[in-house]
């Protein structure tokens, strides 16, 4: 078993989750279980291979530029509503589940 | 004339040359969700007035005698992870339950601009996180060609739109399989583009180096008409590729002879269905019949796709989920006192158990200790399941799989096993993590009468070759 119920307690907090008891078992298990196949990637010896994060700086872009530079194309002004408005602010607190016409609203931070 | 059975071009003619309306188009598709959709669930919302405005529009076009663009009058369906001015978007979520976007996605907006009438937004699972669309966090979609069965996933409402007549086309969104492998299970066609291809502005992220959005269709041509009209560099998404697009549409036509169409053995092994694997070899019987030379190749890394993609896709929707905190929209629980309350609570009543689940494996990915040997592997090995693909196109023009190891199965067949899930998926997310573009076309049904679907990949921004053999595959023997 990789992972235990404080792993999963830990995780949790990281991803601002607090999860029911139940759930947690059920993490426990699931990870492990998921975890267990993904054991097989160390199979492949990997020591000398680039990590890919992404495969939009190899296709489709002129590879003769070195790094940003092929991106040049997806470069803007930096300006203010540049290219669109900005969101009204009332359009902008439309969907918000607390606000104030103003400022969106939320719990106290700090506790005296 | 049989209103929900046309093609784009069909219905986009019969409203310019007054056989029909805009309206009448709209209307027919609206009775036919009215009439089917209650016990299939494809819709999630529908927006009457918004698609009867562009009906006016169009039928005025119309009575003018001004040419209609190429999607004039015709009525489509959109994933509900797309985003639409004043129309609320769920992406399946409750904790988007109330949701409505002030702007447009950019594809969304490119389909209305070229005359389509958007009816509503489809079903889908949470956040796009599924291959049945049972993660839904409203109802599950039924599958149209029998009801007891999944329609697929995660584009299972857009696939079951066009499936059962209830949209021409449908807009759909794929990150490991999810707009083939519904196309597959529902018996229609399903294209994912080349990463970077179509924008994806106002797409909900879910993995954003794996997103794509692509259409759900009924002909090969109909997938390159939509296509044609959403690709192409657009100025708010830094990942659209700065490419010329051609006429797709015109590319389909060209013979296929001489193609070479490469066949891998990977994707023929263990789990395959017995009945699916007969009938894409006879799918590619017939393409050699029609004059293409089937090349075995080898892409060796296949069997590591799908712990590959589940450790990348969960490491960044971790990352793309944490915005759901409960302050500027979406779902915020009752009665907390805190502002750290606010967001754990706000997310585990939002959030369904396997976006819970992606989330803390992709957290655990990416946390200390061990993201070198889980993310920073896995961006390893997508570098080899990549260049396998790159060594086979040296040799070959496409490559030919089956889309999906079965046909669609049982509602509750594979929900109590997330891992068991993951493998519906495992000839469809290499293509996402190596940025190749790939399409699914029906090739026959098994015994029992559900649709099998055949798996065709193509080059980096190849879509017309993959196209052209699908639309030959397509046409009468």
């Amino acid at each position: 078993m990789k992972v235990t119920e404080k792993d999963v307690a830990y995780v949790a907090d990281l991803a601002n989750l607090e999860l029911s008891a139940p759930e947690r078992a059920g993490m426990v298990r699931d990870l492990n279980s998921i975890l267990d196949y993904i054991e097989r990637l160390n199979e492949l010896d990997t020591s000398n291979v680039e990590p890919m994060a992404q495969v939009s700086d190899r296709y489709g872009v002129d590879e003769s530029k070195q790094g940003s530079e092929r991106f040049a194309y997806a470069s803007r002004e930096d300006v203010v509503e540049g290219l669109r408005k900005s969101l009204p602010q009332d359009v902008a607190l439309a969907n918000a589940p607390d606000a104030d016409g103003t400022f969106f609203r939320v719990p106290k931070v700090i506790e005296r | 004339m049989q209103l929900t059975q046309l093609t784009i071009d069909a219905a986009r003619s019969a409203v310019q040359e007054r056989k029909t309306t805009a309206l009448a188009l709209a209307e027919a598709h609206y009775a036919r969700i009215q009439s089917e959709d209650e016990q299939i669930g494809a819709f999630l919302t529908l927006c009457k007035e918004r698609a009867l405005e562009q009906a006016d529009r169009i039928d005025r076009m119309a009575a003018e005698g001004k040419p209609l663009p190429p999607l004039g009058g015709v009525p489509v369906g959109v994933k509900d992870v797309m985003s639409t001015r004043g129309v609320r978007t769920t992406a399946g979520s409750k904790i988007l339950g109330d949701y409505i976007p002030p702007y447009d996605c950019t594809a969304v907006a490119r389909m209305e601009a070229a005359g389509a009438m958007v009816l509503g937004k489809t079903n889908c699972d949470e956040f796009a996180m599924g291959s049945s669309n049972e993660n839904s966090a409203f109802r599950p979609v039924h599958n149209p060609r029998d009801l007891s069965r999944v329609p697929g996933g995660s584009s299972g409402g857009s696939a079951a739109a066009v499936a059962a007549d209830m949209a021409v086309v449908a807009l759909g969104s794929d990150t490991g399989g999810s707009i083939r492998q519904p196309a597959s299970f529902c018996g229609v066609v399903g294209l994912m583009p080349t990463y970077g291809r179509v924008s994806r502005y106002g797409l909900i992220a879910f993995a954003s180096s794996l997103d794509h959005i692509g259409p759900l269709a009924k002909t090969v041509e109909d997938a390159a008409i939509v296509l044609r009209t959403i690709a192409g560099r657009d100025p708010m998404d830094a990942t659209s590729a700065d490419l010329p697009v051609p006429d797709y549409v015109a590319e389909i036509e060209k013979p296929v002879r001489g193609l070479r169409l490469g066949v891998a053995k990977e994707y023929f092994g263990e789990g395959l269905d017995g009945e699916v694997r007969h009938a894409v070899e006879s799918a590619i019987d017939k393409l050699q019949s029609l004059g293409c030379e089937i090349v075995p190749v080898s892409l060796p890394h296949t069997p590591y796709a799908i712990p590959t993609y589940y450790l990348i896709a969960t490491a960044e929707a971790s990352s793309n989920l944490a915005r759901y905190d409960g302050v500027r929209y979406g779902y915020r629980a009752a009665g907390v006192k805190t502002l750290s309350e606010m967001y754990r609570r706000s997310r585990d009543e939002g959030f369904g158990a396997e976006v819970k689940r992606r989330i803390m494996l992709g957290t655990y990915a990416l946390s200390a200790g061990y993201y070198d040997a889980y993310y920073l592997k896995a961006q390893k090995v997508r570098t080899l399941l990549t260049r396998d693909f790159e060594e086979a196109f040296r040799k070959v023009d496409a490559i030919v799989t089956p889309t999906s190891p079965t046909a669609a199965f049982r509602l509750g067949e594979k929900s109590n096993d997330p891992l068991a899930m993951y493998l519906a998926d495992i000839y469809t997310v290499t293509a996402d993590l190596a940025g190749i573009p790939g399409i699914s076309i029906p090739c026959g049904e098994t015994k029992q009468k559900l649709p099998i679907g055949l798996q065709i990949l193509g080059k980096h921004f190849d879509e017309a070759t993959i196209l052209r053999v699908a639309h030959a595959y397509e046409q009468p023997a």
